[in-house]
């Protein structure tokens, strides 16, 4: 079974101190880590266990700058077995679109069985370049899967709805599925995994060799345009207790038995 | 008159609270027409409902559409959006619409801006000929970052898919009832999804769903040994613990535990966020406007945002003093 996975790298700014950019439309990204977008580790996750059950190969795709060869080698570790690097200045700024026909040029002259991708990615949190992919590919999908399998040339897919509920689904491959935190659980990487991979050579594919038309592409082929970024109005807000450790818990619990919490 | 569709969703057998809340969005564009388009099996007095709010239906009944499926639906609706040409068109930001938007957006050749909690019509920034755009505001990082994003109309116009509850349903019914138009599958077009059942959380679950006081847990609990705390600080309240998204996902706390859009909706008085960054999935759960207390050692937490009263600490240290001095006051 020919698996392919598209995953990112994204910035994690769950701790991160946030600073916009004189450009007003950007991150200062100097003290940012990086790392693969969380819902992606589930898909590549999904690929390799389903390689171990099924035998055939997992290709790790992104689209990405440079420092990008690092999610690829990250997946080169937890067991895929080859990964391609998509990357020109022409692809800077893309919209999900200009990201999806960037994967879809990749993708439609190779065999494949089976596309994984993260549900979200955490840092623009469309959702919308899996479906997007799957259009262009004219293959179906499934969004948000929480549980995954194949048998016999379909793939049948548990994933999330409304109201809590779940369903099960089934397609005949090709198709795509969206993978949901909590698919399953991701293997470790240890530094010594990522090492072991270091010598592997990672095929690097521009504008030119995917054929794919810059002005479709990047900053000019988006039809989406970022015209400001900005910090969230704060609106009122919660009254921030301050002072001794003893002293803010102190009323925090006052104001929890005043509000009938106990 | 500009036309919007918005694609309306079931919930059982009436409309889904965002087809309202979404007119409204569709209506704050101005001097506009608004129709709904409706897909399903046997959705007649659906239609009618919709008939009541919306000036135009577009029904698809049909047994093949019985169950949601973006895939076969966006095949469905694109050559409706082809033949209308509606200035936008309005989906919910919902696990179905999650699936439906992108590939109708790809299939009918329309921009589409994500989950958007605001929108508006607009002037191109860099048009003197006055070509009309479509504005709106959405979250970026997690809550942490906005952004305000602009695009023009193709040809079929431009999609944004709304986050519910961004709007709020209107008051009343307008006076006048809109039009029911039936359509039919365009040729050719199946479905390539098979359905196989729908699964629902185990009976005798826990419920969560009525408490009273809640206290809730997210990735701050750090390690699943710290649960243990929490529970003990739970029972010296009398509440429940619920949690977040990342809790369930490593198998820590039970999914019927679970607060959010994919999860369960709780209408607590109070509502205790422990180590909870406060992103719109999970908040999206927290309805009937309770007393938060939050406590997150990133004071730019979005919880903060919304919460009453909060501190900036780590709960791993807080939560035996809070149980203490609970305790205490109970006496």
């Amino acid at each position: 079974m020919e698996i392919i996975v598209c995953i990112r790298r994204v910035p994690d700014l769950s701790e991160a101190e946030i600073e916009i950019g004189r450009d007003g439309v950007s991150l200062v990204d100097d003290d940012l880590d990086y790392d693969v977008n969380e819902w992606d580790n589930f898909a590549i996750e999904a690929a390799v266990q389903l390689k171990e059950q099924h035998g055939g190969r997992v290709t790790a795709m992104t689209v990405g700058d440079e420092e990008s060869e690092d999610v690829l080698r990250r997946a080169l570790a937890m067991g895929a077995d080859e990964a391609v690097h998509l990357v020109d200045d022409a692809f800077d700024g893309s919209d999900a679109l200009g990201t999806a026909t960037i994967l879809q040029r990749a993708i439609a002259d190779r065999p494949y069985d089976l596309i994984l991708t993260g549900a979200i990615s955490g840092d623009e949190a469309r959702g919308h370049v899996g479906p997007m992919l799957a259009a262009l590919l004219d293959i179906p999908m499934v969004a948000l899967a929480t549980e995954l399998s194949v048998e016999g040339g379909t793939v049948t897919v548990r994933h999330e709805v409304e109201g809590g509920l779940e369903r099960v689904t089934r397609m005949v491959l090709p198709a795509l599925v969206t993978a949901q935190t909590g698919l399953n659980e991701p293997r470790y990487v240890s530094i010594r995994g990522i090492r072991k991979v270091s010598g592997m050579e990672i095929p690097v594919l521009d504008a030119g060799d995917l054929g794919v038309d810059g002005s479709r592409v990047g900053v000019a082929g988006s039809a989406v345009t970022v015209e400001e970024i900005f910090l969230p109005p704060r609106g009122e807000g919660a009254e921030m207790l301050e002072g001794s450790e003893e002293s803010v818990i102190e009323k925090f619990v006052e104001r929890l038995q005043r509000e009938g919490a106990f | 008159m500009r036309e919007i569709f918005v694609v309306v969703e079931r919930s059982g057998d009436g409309l889904e609270e965002s087809a309202l809340e979404l007119l409204t969005a569709a209506r704050s564009l101005g001097e506009v027409t608004v129709s709904a388009v409706l897909t399903g099996a046997e959705v007649a007095d659906l239609a009618s409902e919709a008939a009541r709010w919306f000036d135009d239906v577009y029904v698809f009944d049909d047994p093949a559409l019985s169950q949601p499926d973006g895939d076969f639906q966006s095949r469905v609706l694109a050559p409706l959006i082809d033949r209308r040409k509606p200035f936008v068109t309005l989906v919910p930001h919902t696990n179905t619409g999650l699936e439906l938007a992108p590939m109708l957006s790809v299939r009918a050749g329309l921009p589409l801006i994500a989950d958007a909690m605001a929108i508006e019509s607009c002037t191109a920034q860099d048009s003197s000929a006055g070509v009309a755009c479509l504005r709106a505001v959405r979250a970026m990082h997690g809550g942490k970052v906005q952004a305000r994003v602009a695009a023009i109309p193709a040809e079929n116009g431009v999609m944004v898919s709304v986050r519910p509850g961004a709007y709020a349903p209107p008051d009343a019914v307008p006076g006048t009832g809109g039009a029911v138009h039936p359509e039919t599958i365009p040729e050719g077009v199946a479905p390539r999804r098979q359905y196989v059942e729908t699964v629902a959380p185990e009976p005798g679950a826990v419920d969560i769903s009525h408490a009273e006081v809640l206290v809730a847990v997210g990735r701050g609990i750090e390690d699943e040994e710290n649960l243990e705390a929490l529970r003990s600080l739970a029972d010296a309240m009398g509440a429940e613990v619920a949690c977040t998204r990342p809790v369930v996902d490593r198998k820590w706390l039970e999914k019927t535990r679970q607060v959010g859009t994919s999860g369960v909706t709780v209408r607590p008085r109070v509502y205790l966020a422990l180590g909870i960054s406060g992103s719109f999935q999970h908040l999206g759960g927290v309805k009937g406007d309770p007393f938060i207390a939050a406590i997150n050692t990133d004071p730019s937490a979005p919880i903060f945002g919304v919460a009453d009263v909060g501190i900036v600490g780590d709960i791993l240290d807080l939560i035996p003093l809070l149980e203490e001095k609970i305790r205490e006051r109970r006496g």
